[in-house]
Order: structure tokens, then sequence, then C-alpha cells
């Protein structure tokens, strides 16, 4: 009279806490437990196979799993998670923060390189220049003095010629001279100079 | 009581600590009650404590809570798809649950909870119940598909279905055997060569001295212990998550 509604409430707790497949086993453990029971207490059994603890440990450990289950899925799931989505995403801006950096970094490196390169060229059009200019100044220079040589060697050519030609000019009156002495040392005679003259003008064209 | 303390069995025993009875039924508070409070306390309060800073940098505690949470995400993925992360907290907790609890175990003269068929078998129906109802709530009679592999030749239809059916109904089973098995044997073992230990010391020089030998056993079962405790409670998730792929993609 007394077991019988007690059964009955096992049965159905172990059903509803342990789901369907479960309730044939069960009840057949339960008639064993209640033999065991009546017969001499926990001691005589096998402690896990003592169907009489069942429902003391499916009670608690639905009290305390299931409240470890609501604190891991309200509390700790969330946190956790949430700390290394944080980590996630920080790392993530970080990295793209140090990306920004290079970029700007890379930027400025190619302006430093950009401004050496025209500083090179700037250099090299000024050092071009200048050599130009002392090239042009040295070429004046030299031309400078070309024209001064080739004028002071026509100058001087001018002036041998002059002296050629004042020498050749004297050349007949030496001649003349000469044929008049002669003349009148070997003939004794005087030759008039229009006459010794002419004699040499035909012996020059000889 | 002497006999008790060499009886490996003992270790098991349930003890009432506040007798309740309702109608007749024992709900009494008892010692695995006790372990099972002070499991869920100690694991709840571990992570929530370590992660209390919220640090960029993890301390090395945190770096624990955050380890076991990255371990069973990926476990999870890998085993169920993205789709299984919607079973996350559901599956940290059990292997949180499991794991310490198993660990807490191996404490001398501390209960261990999952040493108890009928708590194993409550979380391996947790599992199984959870596929089932996701399983037809997500795919209705589609779900039925899972016991009907594609390509298969017709002739062989029948048994093909027969062997995934019988597969299917023995996972609660082999799940919470496998789990429950380990955890009782493995304490039996450890108290049968430390019981060793005990009686040969009593014999006077020579039994101490042939003592020495199951107390190595001893030593090396307690490395074993520790090494089967987490190996049991990775099984049991990895299961799990196995398991709850087939409810989330039924068909093969």
């Amino acid at each position: 009279m007394f077991v019988t509604p007690a059964f009955a409430q096992a049965q159905e707790t172990e059903e509803m806490q342990s789901g369907n497949g479960a309730a044939d086993g069960s009840a057949e453990m339960h008639t064993e437990t209640g033999v065991a029971d009546h017969g001499g207490g926990h001691e005589a059994s096998f402690p896990p196979f003592d169907s009489a603890t069942f429902p003391s440990q499916l009670l608690w450990l639905a009290i305390t799993f299931g409240l470890f289950y609501m604190f891991m899925n309200k509390v700790v799931v969330p946190r956790i998670g949430g700390i290394l989505e944080h980590r996630r995403d920080r790392i993530a801006q970080d990295l793209d923060e140090a990306n920004r950096l290079k970029e700007e970094a890379d930027a400025a490196i190619a302006a430093y390189e950009q401004d050496l390169a025209t500083a090179r060229n700037k250099a090299a059009e000024i050092g071009q220049e200048a050599r130009d200019k002392a090239k042009a100044a040295a070429e004046a220079e030299r031309a400078k003095v070309e024209a001064e040589l080739s004028e002071r060697m026509a100058e001087a050519e001018k002036s041998i010629a002059d002296i050629k030609a004042k020498a050749l000019g004297e050349v007949d009156a030496i001649a003349t001279e000469t044929a008049t002495d002669l003349v009148k040392h070997l003939l004794g005679g005087t030759v008039t100079k229009a006459e010794v003259d002419a004699a040499v003008r035909d012996a020059a064209a000889k | 009581m002497a006999t008790d303390k060499v009886d490996p069995i003992h270790q098991f025993h349930l003890n009432d600590l506040i007798h309740v009875d309702i109608g007749g039924l024992d709900l009494s508070f008892t010692n695995s009650s006790l372990f099972m409070v002070i499991v869920a306390v100690v694991t709840a309060g571990f992570l929530y404590l370590t992660t209390a800073n919220r640090g960029l940098v993890p301390t090395r505690l945190q770096s624990i809570s955050e380890m076991s949470y990255e371990f069973v995400a990926s476990m999870l993925r890998d085993g169920a798809g993205s789709q299984g992360m919607r079973f996350f907290p559901f599956v940290f907790s059990l292997f949180m649950f499991i794991l310490v609890a198993n660990l807490i175990g191996m404490v001398p003269y501390f209960f261990t909870v999952p040493s108890h068929i009928i708590v194993t078998f409550a979380f391996s129906m947790l599992v199984i119940g959870t596929v089932i109802v996701y399983g037809f709530w997500k795919h209705g009679l589609h779900f039925l598909n899972l016991f009907v592999p594609s390509g298969v030749p017709g002739a062989l239809m029948p048994l093909v279905v027969a062997i995934e059916v019988i597969s299917f109904l023995s996972r609660p089973i082999s799940l919470s055997v496998r789990l429950f098995a380990n955890m009782l044997a493995g304490h039996i073992t450890l108290k049968v060569f430390a019981g060793f230990v005990v009686s040969l010391g009593s014999m006077g020089a020579l039994g101490i001295g042939g003592a020495i030998l199951p107390l190595a056993m001893t030593v090396a079962l307690t490395g074993l212990e520790f090494l089967v405790a987490f190996l049991q409670a990775y099984v049991f998730a990895v299961l799990t998550c196995m398991y709850l792929n087939d409810a989330l993609h039924p068909g093969h």
C-alpha cells in the first residue's frame, strides 16, 4: 500500500528527467530495489546499481547541473566570448593601425626618394651649366688669343713683305749704281743715269 | 570500520547528509549531491573569478579559462560545423562539469560523481534527448533520413536501416557506460593496489619491503587516472559534438 505510489512517482520522475527509452529499464530496476530495500538496506547491493539512490542523484544532478548550465549560458560563456572577441578586434585594429603607419612610412620614403632624385638632377644640371660656362669661357679665351696671334702674324708677314719690297726696291738702285761704277771704271767714260737705268731694266727683265 | 577502509567498493557508497523523504521517495542530500554542488561551485567560481578582470592580456588563470573555452569551441566547430556553435554553452557545461567532477574525484576521500551510472546515464540521455528534440524540431520527419544512408542498394536497405537504428539506440548506453566504467574501474583498481600496501605493510619488515611494488603501482595508476579523467571528459564531449552533428545534418 505504501510502496506503490512511491514507485509510481519514482517512475514518473525517471521518465521526466531521463527522457524516453529508459522507462522500461528503470521500472525493472525499481522493482529490484524495492526488494533490496525491504530485504536489508543499501549495504547488500553494489552502490552504483542501487536504484534506491537514483531519485536523489537525479534530483541533485538536475539542480546542480541545471544551475551550472544556466550560469555558464548567461554569464561565463558570453563573458569569455566577449573577452576573446574584444582581443580579436583589438588585434585586427592594431594590425590595421600598423598597416596604416607602414603606408605612411612608405609614402614618406617615396617623397624622400623623389626629393633626392630632384636634388640630384638639379645638382647635375648646375654642374653641367658650370661646365658649359667654363667651356664657353675657355673657348672665347682661345678664340681671342688665336685672333691676336693671327693678327700679329699678319702684322709680321706685312712687315716681312715691306722689308722684302723695300729690299727689292733698293736692288735696282744698287744695280744702277754698281753698273755706273763698272762702266766708269772699265770704259772710263760716263753714261747717263737714264741709259744705265734702261740697261738694268733690260737685264732684270731677261 | 576496519574492513570498510580496505573495501574497494566502500568509496562508492552514498551517505545521507541531510535526509529528505518526499512521499516515500528518498531525495536525500548525500555525499554525491555535496560533490555535485562542489563541482558546480568550484568550476563556475573559477571561470567567473579568473575572467573578472576581462584582461586584454590574460593572466595565467584567465588563460586557463580561455583555453578551455577555445578547446571546446574548436572541438564543437570541428565536430558539428559552425551551426553547432548554438550548442556551445551546453557542450561547454557538460565538458567542464564532467572534467572537474573526474578531477575532484582523484583527491583522496573525495567522492567521484561520474562513478555512478545513473549520473552518466542522465548526461547521455540529456545529449541524446537534445539530439532527438532538436533534430525533429529543425528537420521534422527528414530527421529520420539519419537512418537511411544515401547510395545504399535497395536490397540492403532494410538491413542497413536496422543497423543504423540499433547503433543510434545503443549510443546513450555506450556513452554512459564508457564514462561510468572508466571512473569506477580506475578507482577500484587504485583502491585495490593501495589496499595491498596497507595489508602488506601490517605484516612486518618483509611485508613493508614487498609493499613497495603495489605502492609504485598506485603512483603509476594515479598518473594514469588523471589522464583517464581528462580523456573521458574529452571523449564524452567529442561524441556529444558528433551526435549533435547528426541533429544538425541528418542527411549523412
